[in-house]
C-alpha cells in the first residue's frame, strides 16, 4: 500500500509542478495578482509531495519491502538500518527522487525567503523552477519509477547495495551534490525571470546572489566528499582521477565559480550583465549534463553506477530543450540589456573579467577532454580512445598559475580604475616575501629544488599574504575593526584563502607523496621514507554482512609507534570482494596502508602511502564552502526593501 | 580612432591572441594524450603500434593468471574468445574487481615481443558494469 502512495504523491508531484509552471506565469503576464500568488501555494505543495513521495520509498526500505523491485535490487535485510536510509539513494531511480525532493525544497526555501521581491519576478522564478521540476518527475515517472513492483513472485532477499556504497562518505556525498547541482536552478531561474521581463539590474544580480552561493557552497563541499570517499574507499589512495563522473560534477563548479564572480560585478558596477546570464544557463546547463554523462553511462568509467541509454536520451532531450529554450529566449532579450557602464585599463572589473575567462576556458577544456572519446566514436564509427590524466593536468596547471596571480591582485584592485602604482606599492613586499619564502621552502622540506613546489608554495603564499594585508589595512589592525567588515568581504577572504589552502595541498601531496606496492610476509617489515611497517599478522573478522582478512600492521618511526587495521572484505550476498584501507590521519600527512592480495606463502601484497598534506586539499575546499556560507549572511541581502542602485544609476552614460 | 574603440579593439585583439595560444596548447596536450583503444584481435595482428601508450583490453583467460613468487609482478593473458590472446604483464596490486572470466582493461605499452606491459589495469566494475571498450565480446557458447 505504501509504495502505491508513494507514486500516486509523485504523480501529484508532477502535476502540481505543471500548474506551478503555467498559473503564475499567465498571472505574471496579465497581471492577475491572485494567480501569481498560487506559486507560493504550489510550490509548497510540490514540496510536501516530493517529501511524501520520498518518504515512502524510505519506509519501503527500511521495513525491507522487496516486493518494490527497487528495493529489492539495491537493498538486503542484512544491511544496518542507516545503509538501508542510504541504499533509497544508492541507484539511479531512488537517487532522481532525491533530485526531485531537492529540487522542490529549493523551491519552497525560494518562495519562503523572497516575499519582499516584486511579485512578478518571483512569480515567473517559481514558474521556470516549477518546469524544471515537472521534467524531473516526468523524467522518474515514465523511465525510472522507483515504485514499481516486482509483483506477482516478489524476491524474499534483496540483492544488497554495492559494497562500495556501504560508507559514511557515500551516504551523505549524494544529497549534498545533489543539492549544489539543484541549487543552480535558483540562479537560472532567477535568469530567466529577468530575461522576460527585460529588467537585468542590479537589483537581479543582488537577488540572485545569496542563492548561487549557496548552492556553489554545497557543491564544493559535494565535490570535496567524494573526492575524500575516493581516497580512503577506492583503495587507491588517490583523491582525484579526472574521471568522467568526476569531471562531471567539476565543470559546473568552474562555471559556477565564475558565475559567483560575474554576479558580483553585475550587482556592484552593473557590468557584464548579459555575460553573467550565459553564465547562470550554463552553469546549470552543465549540472544537467552532469546527471546526463552519470546516468546515461555513455562514457569510461570506474564508478559508472547506471547504465541506461534510454534514459539518457530523455536527459537529453530535456537539455536541449532547457538550453535550446534559455538560449533562444536571451537571443530575443539580449537587444534590451545594455550596459552603459565603462571601466579601463586595470580595475576590478578586468581582474574578475581574467578570473571569469580563466575559469570559463578551464571548464571548455575539462569538456573537451570528457566528451572526445564520445565525439571520436561517433566520428570514426567505433574508435575507442580515452583521453589521460596528463591532458588535464598540463592544461589545468597554467590556468590555475593565472588565476591565482589575478586572485591575490583582485581584493586590492579597485572598482572602475585602478593605478599601477597604487598596486605595486600595496603588493611589492607581499610578492617578493612569498617569493622569496617559496623558492626556500622546498629546500628546506627536502633539501631538493622543486620547481613545482617552490612555484605553488609562492602562489599560495601570495593569495594569503595579500588577503591578510588587505584585510589588515580594512580593520585598520585593531580587533575592533573586524566588526566594520561586512559579510560579503569576511567570506570573500576565507574563501580565497581556502583556494590557496587546496593549491598548497594539491602541490605537496602531488610531488612529496611516496607510494609503494610491496610483498609482506608475516613478521616482515619493510621501509618508507622514515617509517617502518611490519606486518604482525592477518586474522579472520565478521562484520553484519562481510567477513574480512584484516591485517594488523604497526608503523614506527617519527617518534610513535601504532598499529594499522587494513582490511579485505567479502561480502556475504554476492560475493563482492572490497579493499577497507586503513588510514592514519594528520594535519600534516596520512599514512595510508591498504591489502592487495594474498601470497601462496601466508604473506600479503600491501599498498603502503604516506601523503603529506593531503587533508589540505579537503580543508581548503569546505574552507571555500564556508566562505560562500559567510556571504550569504550578508545584511544587504536581507533588507527588505529593495533599494535602487544609485551608484550605477549616477555612472550610467559616464 | 576614438581611444574607447581603440581600448576595446586592444582587448579584444589580447582576447583573441590569448584564445588561439590557449587552443592551439590545448589541442597539443590533448594529442599527446589520448590513448587509443585495441582488441585482442588487432593486438595479435600486428594493427596496434609497438611503442606509444595504448589501452588494450578483453577478457582474462581462465587458469592464466600467475604471480611472481619473489616480486609483484603478474602475467596474464587477455583474450577475446574468439583465438586471439596476448600476455599482459603488470607489475603491483590489482584491482578487487579482476577475476579470470571477467573484463579487463590494460593501459600501457605493446612490446616487440608482442607482451603488453601494463602500468595500469581497470577491471568491471560491478556485475552490471562493462567498460564500453569491451561491449560486443561476447562468450561464444
Amino acid at each position: 500500500m505504501i509504495p502505491e502512495l508513494g507514486h500516486f504523491a509523485l504523480i501529484l508531484v508532477f502535476t502540481l509542478a505543471l500548474m506551478l509552471g503555467v498559473i503564475p506565469l499567465i498571472g505574471a503576464a496579465r497581471g492577475y495578482q491572485a494567480w501569481m500568488r498560487s506559486a507560493f501555494s504550489l510550490s509548497a505543495g510540490v514540496a510536501v509531495f516530493a517529501a511524501l513521495a520520498f518518504g515512502c520509498l524510505v519506509y519501503a526500505f527500511a521495513t525491507d519491502d522487496f516486493s518494490v523491485r527497487y528495493t529489492a535490487t539495491n537493498s538486503n535485510s542484512l544491511l544496518p538500518i542507516y545503509y538501508k536510509v542510504a541504499a533509497v539513494w544508492g541507484a539511479h531511480e531512488g537517487s532522481f527522487l532525491l533530485w526531485i525532493l531537492i529540487a522542490s525544497l529549493w523551491t519552497l526555501a525560494v518562495a519562503a525567503f523572497s516575499r519582499h521581491l516584486p511579485l512578478a519576478m518571483i512569480s515567473r522564478v517559481l514558474a521556470v523552477m516549477g518546469w524544471l521540476a515537472a521534467g524531473f518527475a516526468a523524467f522518474s515517472l515514465f523511465t525510472s519509477n522507483p515504485f514499481e513492483r516486482a509483483l506477482p513472485i516478489a524476491p524474499s532477499e534483496g540483492a544488497d547495495l554495492n559494497p562500495l556504497l556501504q560508507d559514511f562518505g557515500l551516504t551523505i556525498h549524494p544529497p549534498i551534490l545533489y543539492t549544489g547541482y539543484v541549487g543552480f536552478s535558483v540562479a537560472f531561474a532567477f535568469a530567466l525571470a529577468a530575461l522576460m521581463t527585460g529588467r537585468l539590474d542590479a537589483a537581479w544580480a543582488r537577488w540572485s546572489r545569496p542563492w548561487t552561493n549557496a548552492a556553489w557552497a554545497f557543491l564544493s563541499v559535494g565535490i570535496a566528499l567524494g573526492s575524500w570517499w575516493a581516497y580512503y574507499e577506492l583503495g587507491w589512495g588517490g583523491w582525484w582521477f579526472w574521471d568522467p563522473v568526476e569531471n562531471a560534477s567539476f565543470m559546473p563548479w568552474l562555471m559556477g565559480t565564475a558565475l559567483v564572480h560575474s554576479l558580483a560585478v553585475t550587482e556592484k558596477r552593473g557590468a557584464f550583465k548579459s555575460w553573467t546570464v550565459l553564465l547562470a544557463i550554463g552553469t546549470f546547463s552543465l549540472s544537467l549534463l552532469g546527471a546526463f554523462i552519470v546516468r546515461s553511462g555513455v562514457l569510461t568509467s570506474v564508478h559508472a553506477f547506471a547504465v541506461d541509454p534510454e534514459r539518457g536520451l530523455f536527459i537529453l532531450a530535456f537539455l536541449v530543450i532547457v538550453v535550446g529554450g534559455s538560449l533562444t529566449l536571451y537571443a530575443v532579450r539580449v537587444p534590451l540589456i545594455r550596459s552603459r557602464v565603462h571601466f579601463s585599463g586595470l580595475s576590478r572589473e578586468v581582474l574578475l573579467l581574467v578570473n571569469n575567462v580563466v575559469l570559463v576556458v578551464a571548464m571548455a577544456c575539462v569538456l573537451l577532454g570528457t566528451l572526445y572519446p564520445l565525439a571520436y566514436e561517433a566520428i570514426t564509427d567505433g574508435g575507442k580512445i580515452s583521453v589521460g590524466p596528463p591532458y588535464f593536468n598540463s592544461v589545468f596547471i597554467p590556468l590555475m598559475v593565472v588565476l591565482s596571480l589575478a586572485l591575490g591582485v583582485g581584493p586590492s584592485a579597485r572598482w572602475k580604475r585602478t593605478s599601477i602604482e597604487h598596486l605595486v606599492r600595496k603588493l611589492a613586499a607581499v610578492f617578493a616575501a612569498s617569493l622569496l619564502i617559496g623558492v626556500a621552502l622546498p629546500l628546506l622540506i627536502s633539501g631538493a629544488f622543486k620547481w613545482q613546489l617552490a612555484l605553488g608554495a609562492a602562489l599560495a603564499l601570495w593569495i594569503v599574504g595579500t588577503h591578510v594585508l588587505d584585510a589588515w589595512q580594512q580593520t585598520g589592525g585593531s580587533v575592533a575593526g573586524l566588526r566594520r567588515l561586512t559579510a560579503g568581504y569576511v567570506g570573500m577572504t576565507i574563501a580565497h584563502i581556502g583556494f590557496a589552502v587546496t593549491l598548497f595541498g594539491i602541490v605537496v601531496t602531488s610531488h612529496q607523496s611516496i607510494e609503494r606496492d610491496v610483498r609482506l610476509t608475516n613478521g616482515a617489515s619493510t621501509q618508507l621514507g622514515s617509517l617502518t611497517f611490519t606486518l604482525v599478522g592477518v586474522d579472520r573478522v565478521r562484520g553484519p554482512n562481510y567477513v574480512a582478512d584484516r591485517g594488523s600492521v604497526r608503523i614506527d618511526g617519527d617518534g610513535a609507534s601504532y598499529v594499522m587495521f587494513p582490511e579485505k572484505r567479502r561480502y556475504l550476498s554476492g560475493g563482492n570482494v572490497m579493499t577497507e584501507a586503513a588510514i592514519e590521519p594528520g594535519v600534516t600527512r596520512d599514512v595510508y596502508v591498504a591489502m592487495g592480495e594474498p601470497l601462496a606463502d601466508g604473506g600479503w601484497t600491501m599498498r603502503l602511502h604516506y601523503k603529506p598534506l593531503v587533508r589540505w586539499v579537503w580543508v581548503g575546499a569546505l574552507l571555500m564552502a564556508l566562505g560562500g556560507v559567510t556571504a550569504v549572511t550578508d545584511a544587504r541581502y536581507r533588507r527588505l526593501r529593495v533599494r535602487r542602485d544609485v551608484a550605477v544609476g549616477a555612472e550610467e552614460g559616464a | 580612432m576614438h581611444p574607447v574603440r581603440r581600448n576595446r579593439l586592444i582587448a579584444v585583439a589580447f582576447l583573441l591572441a590569448g584564445v588561439a595560444v590557449t587552443v592551439a596548447l590545448v589541442m597539443r596536450a590533448l594529442n599527446e594524450n589520448i590513448n587509443l583503444f585495441y582488441p585482442p584481435g588487432e593486438v595479435v595482428a600486428g594493427k596496434a603500434p609497438v611503442g606509444p601508450r595504448i589501452r588494450a583490453g578483453g577478457m582474462v583467460k581462465d587458469g592464466s593468471v600467475q604471480r611472481a613468487s619473489d616480486s609483484l609482478e603478474v602475467r596474464f593473458v587477455v583474450t577475446d574468445l574468439q583465438g586471439s590472446d596476448f600476455t599482459v604483464i603488470y607489475s603491483g596490486i590489482l584491482p578487487d574487481l579482476f577475476r579470470e572470466g571477467k573484463g579487463v582493461l590494460a593501459t600501457g605499452h605493446l612490446g616487440a615481443d608482442g607482451v603488453f606491459k601494463a602500468d595500469e589495469v581497470l577491471a568491471k566494475h560491478d556485475e552490471n558494469y562493462m567498460p564500453p571498450e569491451l561491449k560486443g565480446m561476447h562468450k561464444e557458447t
